[in-house]
């Protein structure tokens, strides 16, 4: 069953909510290692892309995820901007034009998402950021794709593989962003940007659950 | 935490309209944005600076805008990198001609956000060149410095390359040169608050101070026990003259930097120790600049920062520059 423009609004309508919804919490657990605004500054550039919705949807999968990630990079600020910017514009140039996408598209989406992210942040698993949460999701969606899993049943698999990445970063010693100036002092706290990634991918899985 | 504030989520655009309004002979404000160019800007024939980072450091860096400094300076969100749209905005209102100069200090953020802008306004055909300041000597890893006061330094020295007439590749070389040659760290007895948070970033007991902090309200490198300024001096100034290799007859440009909580009378107190410590070195102090010109909001505590000079770096500093925040004579 193929993914359409209405199914990803959906999608997108699910993240704003649980952003909202976890702002302060993002904030606490930003505060540990940092000032204590990824939650406010997520919320930001997901509450601009709320009031943008309505012109989205008169687009297709990738173009209106190409300019989901644009909102973003122009709101969010800091470096989760220009992270979650390049995500979704990465993700959304795979499959520019498609009125319908496949689990196997999602797979190819996903993998660029995580690249881009990779280029422009200069992190790796390890090293307490959100590529933590975002490449076992990747991995483990691929992975569950080709094996033939449905994909609500690779989402669930990846949301998982995110969950532990997140959670895996509380004992990480930071490496990158401004976490990685305090050193050792960062252990002990989950990192701020693991940890949106895994509700943003939860949002995801939530709306397949909706809409299926 | 009581702030003399009026509504949190507008803290940034009112201390900008305050500022320029202030200094209406010499910057304006961009469109209503929250870009802050100066006034007669584009300076036809001139490399154009611009630069920025998140608010909470003022007067960095809408304080350095004018004459013979930066062209642009572009705020974000409290201690917040700004976004790349607006950086490339305010590079189209500035480019005179001869090309942009993007100074950066060296935080994820700031770099991820300006490395966008520039890639954005090199398509247009624009000349974009980019210099990332990494003058904070706690962290040894060199790549992973932050930037911090020293920055000032690159806006004064590169400001008056390009308004004397430098090209595009001279401005930045002289930049580069600046960043080369400059060292700094920083202390913090409090941490700071965040106007929305109404709560510290972190907790500091009485006793108990943060070496090697950055500007943007987190921990330092290591909590220390409180001591006395000539100690803390020492530490810094130790730290400071070994990274530089500073030794005999070397001239230096000093800065004691205040935090934004620290009195006057502290920073001389420091000041004065890193004078004589210098002088026992026989390292001459060509000039000093004791206030605030990069500040983490309220944050108790202080920065110093050495720039070591040669002839051209003394004619660049003392040219004129007509700045809201950088005094010359």
């Amino acid at each position: 069953m193929a993914t359409k423009a209405k199914d990803i609004i959906m999608a997108l309508e699910k993240m704003i909510e649980a952003i909202e919804d976890n702002r302060v919490y993002l904030d606490e657990l930003d505060r540990a290692t940092g000032d204590g605004e990824h939650g406010s500054n997520l919320c930001r550039g997901f509450q601009e892309l709320k009031k943008k919705l309505l012109s989205l949807e008169e687009m297709c999968t990738g173009d209106l995820l190409v300019r989901t990630g644009e909102v973003l990079t122009s709101n969010i600020g800091g470096a989760a901007g220009p992270l979650y910017g390049i995500a979704f514009v990465n993700a959304g140039r795979k499959v520019l034009g498609k009125a319908e996408i496949t689990k196997e598209d999602i797979s190819e989406m996903l993998s660029s998402a995580l690249e881009g992210v990779k280029k422009i942040g200069k992190a790796q698993i390890g090293d307490k950021t959100i590529v933590d949460a975002l490449e076992p999701a990747v991995n483990s969606f691929r992975e569950a794709v080709n094996k033939g899993q449905s994909l609500r049943e690779s989402l669930g698999i990846a949301v998982e593989s995110a969950k532990k990445g997140a959670e895996s970063t509380t004992h990480l010693e930071a490496k990158k962003g401004r976490a990685s100036y305090l050193g050792s002092r960062t252990c002990g706290c989950q990192d701020p940007g693991a940890t949106s990634t895994y509700l943003i991918l939860k949002a995801i899985l939530e709306s397949c659950n909706k809409t299926i | 935490m009581k702030k003399l504030i009026n509504n949190p989520d507008r803290v940034v655009e009112e201390m900008l309209e305050g500022l320029v309004m202030a200094n209406n002979d010499k910057i304006r404000l961009l469109d209503g944005e929250n870009i802050v160019i100066r006034k007669e800007a584009p300076v036809k024939g001139k490399v154009a600076l611009v630069s920025g980072g998140g608010s909470g450091h003022e007067p960095a860096h809408a304080g350095y805008v004018g004459e013979g400094m930066l062209d642009a300076a572009c705020a974000g969100a409290v201690f917040t990198s700004p976004t790349p749209n607006r950086i490339v905005k305010a590079i189209k209102a500035v480019d005179g001609g001869s090309g942009v100069l993007l100074v950066v200090k060296n935080f994820a953020g700031d770099v991820m956000n300006f490395e966008m802008a520039a890639e954005m306004t090199r398509s247009n055909g624009t000349k974009v060149s980019k210099v990332t300041v990494n003058d904070d000597v706690s962290i040894n890893d060199v790549a992973r410095r932050r930037g911090i006061a020293g920055t000032v330094f690159v806006h004064k020295i590169a400001g008056a390359k390009a308004e004397l007439g430098g090209t595009l590749e001279e401005t930045q070389k002289i930049a580069e040169k600046v960043i080369a040659n400059v060292r700094s760290m920083g202390v913090a007895l409090t941490s700071c608050t965040l106007p929305k948070a109404g709560k510290p970033t972190f907790t500091l007991g009485d006793g108990e101070v943060e070496l090697g902090v950055g500007i943007h309200g987190e921990k330092g490198i290591q909590r220390s026990p409180l001591k006395s300024a000539d100690e803390f001096a020492n530490i810094i100034v130790e730290k400071l003259i070994k990274d530089l290799s500073l030794k005999l007859q070397d001239e230096v440009a000093v800065m004691i930097n205040g935090l934004g909580g620290t009195p006057l009378m502290e920073l001389c107190i420091i000041y004065r120790r890193v004078a004589h410590i210098l002088q026992d070195l026989g390292v001459r102090i060509f000039k000093s600049y004791i206030g605030e010109y990069m500040t983490s909001l309220e944050m108790a505590g202080c920065s110093v920062t050495f720039l070591r000079l040669d002839e051209e770096f003394k004619k660049l500093l003392l040219a004129p520059a007509n700045v809201p925040a950088f005094c010359c004579s």
